[in-house]
């Protein structure tokens, strides 16, 4: 018996393109009113890209592009050294007597991307405010740094996964030790999760929200606080364009990274003998 | 101490599990073995899964270490040395391969470790490729060749660095057939050829026996028998090691306790006891009859148990021989049974 | 190396090693701020929007005042509010199960396979999107001039522009919107390792295409709407963006209140109790799912 019956299977096939049409329809019109020849209304007036002139034009945004950029740039590059270390950390558990902590550590990790946003942000606006920091762009990439980890982390730790131990056995067996096994076989083979990890952190942080409006201080504004700010006042076309900006270029990133990740050939799943 | 012996393991043990209060849950995946291993020999470490003998090969090669015992090789103890500085090579299972590197890269991994210069890499990979006859492919990535190109690969990696001892684990059993028994049969003449020690680790007696000279039946974790490959085979010292070998003909001895053994092809059907007195026989009645080709093998039940016998079919079969349910004599030559339970020796 | 007991220690210090950045890191900059904020939900506010200093300690715990802030939570309107986190949450659990085991399900057992990896990734990309530009996108086509009304008035099936925005109605959608990527692969994951044998031998034992829908395929897949129940509740309850973007002044949700608290309302106090009260719920739940997996002989991957 096969699942697929004329009907059912149409039935489910159209549903799915319902769903799927739902999940881009907004995105899509978000993208195609960014072109629209209308400030107010959604009627369509025709093509222009004034509206992303305007946005190279306009002196205002360039600091929030640029802090955004600084931020996530720092905070990945610092995740995704801590991110990889404790990836790396958490696989060899399994090689010592006991595990002590592996949970606690597993846990530790898990809590950025657990506890919601809003949570995190008053904690560390609290925080900064007991130790008498004041908010700054420094404020951002330190609060940037604690999710961006935790995001490397589960990347390179689900490959480290499926890496094949044999291989750094048989590394070890022609003679290499253990910082010549690791340089030579298991970092190549692990550093597309690595970018790819670096990569998600990096988007992450670029769209992040919540947690930076509470722990910005003056003239620390990002693209998404810039961007929420200007729709609050109301819907004009240049948050469509510069929303789309974003959009775009994240979802590049983004395609790359699934890029990096897809399998390879060269590690197997459940390959520890 | 042997002075030809190039591996030697004094009573090296292995234990896993964590030891609790009440001795624990630990587990001895190898118990208290001892056994040379001789210069320029091709010897195998045969039995079924679990009886520990690729624990051991790991032990001999580094890559764990015994919980007890010691393991010299060329007269050095290297129990708690690190594989990365023992003299000797491993061919893994699955092979291995770096996938990131290309089949000369694979080749060539270990050669910086024996201070050979960047220069000398091209001639001894090309020789390597030479001897497992993979010459030309250097360019190729692991994922681009087939299973047995794969594993002369690993074969080639390791060799080029020219070991004392060579350790193989299972290197043949993701193999077809038909590649099975050529890849024995080189691997033979490579050793020969080379004049390097192998160890060899598999659980397919018939290919023990092919190319080793001398091979231990492991079982459990201990080692039931050690020798030349047909003392084994012929002279089996304990049960197992009769069961493992095929011989499952168990005879109770005339003295009353104890058993003895005969070979399936030391058995033989006849209508009657033969007069010879060197002969014995034992009544029973024919159960199966299964043409396999080369031989024709009998099942025969006897009132103690069941024999299996083999006879060549030199002439041809049709309706020769007995049939299913006839009764018969199932006689063999004394002089062919073994005694078992003995002392092991060698 | 060869002194057994050095030989014991290098390991687990090697591993101690790797893992201490991430400790230093995160235990400074996020569970230390999280016990911080602990402390001061048991305080109150001061007029200045600071705290109020506790003179006696002693006389402040025996009266229960360090609860105060927890008691107020669960009272008049900020009970209403706490509820309707509460239930929006749910609900929007609910219809994404609904809405998403369909098409996971198409992409598992009915989509050809060079199709399924388009339309993993198709499904996952928006969930790395910005949630803010998402929930905007949904501003352009439910406001009083946006795309839904103008297309309805313009095909004359209304005459007026409905209220489309700044009510429950948007922030569920909203809710439902963003969460969705998140239901659909834990369960394509659990129903892409389904034993296709097992809904044949169904068939053969006489169960029509319901029975075995119901009988056989649900429980089996149970463990993917498990972790995707869980992936979608959680950051449900958390939700400040959608309620703030699309819901009225009548839409508030817990996450709003803390907002509020923070900024305007001036009561860190009352807005860190409101905070744990919100993390407590996640992490019972977490937890609560970390018991079923372990019984269940864990799902990799959250």
């Amino acid at each position: 018996m096969s699942a697929r019956s004329a009907w059912g299977g149409r039935l489910l096939a159209a549903h799915a393109w319902a769903v799927y049409l739902f999940l881009y329809a907004p995105i899509a019109i978000l993208i195609v009113f960014s072109f629209n020849n209308e400030k107010q209304t959604a009627v369509w007036k025709g093509f222009t890209t004034q509206w992303y002139s305007a946005l190279l034009d306009d002196r205002f945004i360039r600091t929030p592009v640029a802090n955004s950029l600084i931020v996530a740039g720092a905070s990945t590059a610092v995740a995704t050294i801590v991110g990889t270390l404790a990836a790396l950390g958490l696989a060899r558990y399994k090689l010592i007597p006991r595990p002590l902590g592996q949970g606690a550590t597993r846990g530790l990790l898990m809590l950025p991307l657990v506890i919601p946003e809003i949570v995190v942000g008053a904690a560390l606006l609290t925080f900064f405010g007991v130790i008498d920091w004041e908010l700054s762009l420094w404020t951002v990439i330190i609060a940037h740094v604690g999710f961006s980890t935790s995001y490397v982390a589960v990347v390179v730790g689900a490959r480290l996964a499926g890496f094949d131990r044999t291989l750094e056995e048989a590394a070890a067996d022609l003679g290499a030790g253990p910082l010549a096994t690791f340089v030579r076989v298991k970092l190549p083979l692990i550093l597309p999760g690595i970018v790819a990890g670096a990569l998600l952190a990096f988007t992450v942080s670029i769209d992040d929200y919540v947690i930076t409006s509470f722990v910005a201080g003056t003239g620390a504004t990002t693209l998404p606080l810039y961007i929420y700010s200007k729709l609050k006042t109301g819907v004009t076309p240049e948050v469509n364009a510069v929303s789309t900006a974003l959009l775009l270029f994240t979802v590049v990133l983004i395609l790359i990274a699934q890029w990096l990740l897809r399998p390879r050939s060269g590690a197997t799943p459940g390959g520890e003998k | 101490m042997d002075e030809t012996a190039i591996v030697r393991i004094d009573n090296v043990s292995k234990h896993f599990g964590e030891p609790g209060a009440a001795g624990g849950n630990t587990f001895a995946a190898v118990d208290r073995v001892s056994l040379d291993v001789r210069r320029g020999e091709f010897f195998s470490l045969l039995g079924p899964s679990g009886c520990g003998k690729t624990t051991l090969l790991r032990m001999i090669a580094g890559l764990e270490m015994p919980t007890a015992g010691a393991i010299r090789i060329n007269g050095a103890e290297v129990t708690h040395v690190p594989p990365y500085r023992r003299p000797v090579n491993m061919v893994f299972q699955q092979y291995a391969l770096f996938p990131h590197l290309t089949v000369a890269q694979n080749v060539a991994f270990g050669l910086r470790y024996k201070g050979v210069a960047t220069a000398d890499y091209a001639t001894k990979v090309d020789a390597a490729l030479e001897l497992v006859r993979l010459s030309g492919l250097g360019r190729r990535r692991p994922d681009q060749l087939s299973g047995g190109q794969r594993q002369r690969v690993a074969l080639a990696r390791a060799l080029v660095l020219e070991p004392q001892v060579l350790l193989l684990d299972e290197p043949l059993g993701a193999l077809d057939q038909k590649l099975r028994k050529e890849m024995q049969v080189e691997l033979r003449g490579m050793q020969r050829k080379l004049d390097i020690t192998f160890i060899f680790v598999t659980h397919d007696q018939e290919e023990a026996l092919t190319m080793s000279d001398r091979l231990a039946v492991m079982n459990r974790g201990k080692v039931e028998q050690i020798g030349p490959a047909p003392d084994v085979f012929e002279r089996p010292r304990t049960e197992f090691v009769a069961r493992f070998m095929g011989a499952a003909n168990f005879f109770d001895s005339q003295g009353g306790d104890g058993k003895f053994v005969v070979r399936p092809e030391k058995l033989h059907l006849r209508t009657a006891p033969p007069a010879d007195p060197g002969w014995r026989c034992v009544e029973g009645r024919v159960e199966d009859r299964v043409y396999q080709g080369i031989n024709t093998m009998w099942v025969v039940a006897g009132q103690r148990g069941r024999y299996t016998l083999y006879e060549q079919n030199v002439r041809p079969v049709r309706g020769g021989g007995p049939d299913v349910g006839d009764r018969v004599f199932v006689c063999w030559d004394q002089s062919h049974a073994v005694t078992i339970g003995g002392t092991e020796g060698e | 190396m060869n002194n057994p007991t050095a030989r014991r220690w290098a390991e687990p210090l090697r591993v101690f090693g790797l893992v201490l950045p991430a400790w230093a890191a995160l235990g400074v900059f996020f569970v230390a701020p999280l016990a911080i904020m602990l402390v001061i939900s048991f305080a109150q506010r001061d007029a200045y929007g600071g705290i109020r200093p506790i003179e006696d300690l002693r006389a402040y715990l025996r009266s229960w005042q360090w609860l105060a802030n927890y008691r107020q939570s669960f009272e008049g309107m900020y009970l209403t509010i706490l509820w309707r986190s509460v239930w929006m949450a749910v609900a929007t659990t609910a219809i994404c199960i609904l809405i998403s085991y369909p098409v996971a399900y198409y992409i598992a057992l009915l989509a050809r396979p060079r199709w399924k990896n388009l339309l993993l990734v198709l499904a996952v990309v928006p969930f790395w999107t910005s949630f803010l530009i998402r929930t905007y996108a949904w501003m352009l086509i439910l406001r009083t001039q946006g795309l839904a009304n103008t297309v309805l008035l313009s095909s004359g099936l209304i005459h007026q522009p409905l209220d489309l925005l700044y009510n429950d109605f948007a922030v569920m959608i909203g809710l439902v919107y963003g969460e969705l990527p998140f239901m659909i692969l834990p369960l394509y994951a659990s129903l892409e390792k389904l034993d296709r044998t097992l809904l044949e031998a169904a068939a053969d034992l006489g169960a029509a295409r319901a029975a075995t829908f119901w009988r056989v395929t649900v429980p089996l897949t149970m463990p993917g709407i498990v972790a995707g129940v869980v992936l979608v509740f959680i950051p449900s309850i958390g939700q400040f963006i959608v309620s703030d973007l699309l819901g009225g002044a009548k839409t508030v949700l817990v996450g709003n209140l803390i907002n509020d608290q923070f900024s305007w309302a001036r009561n860190r106090p009352f807005g860190s109790a409101l905070a744990f009260e919100v993390t407590a719920v996640v992490l019972a739940t977490v937890a609560w799912y970390a018991i079923y997996a372990r019984k269940r002989g864990g799902m990799e991957g959250l």
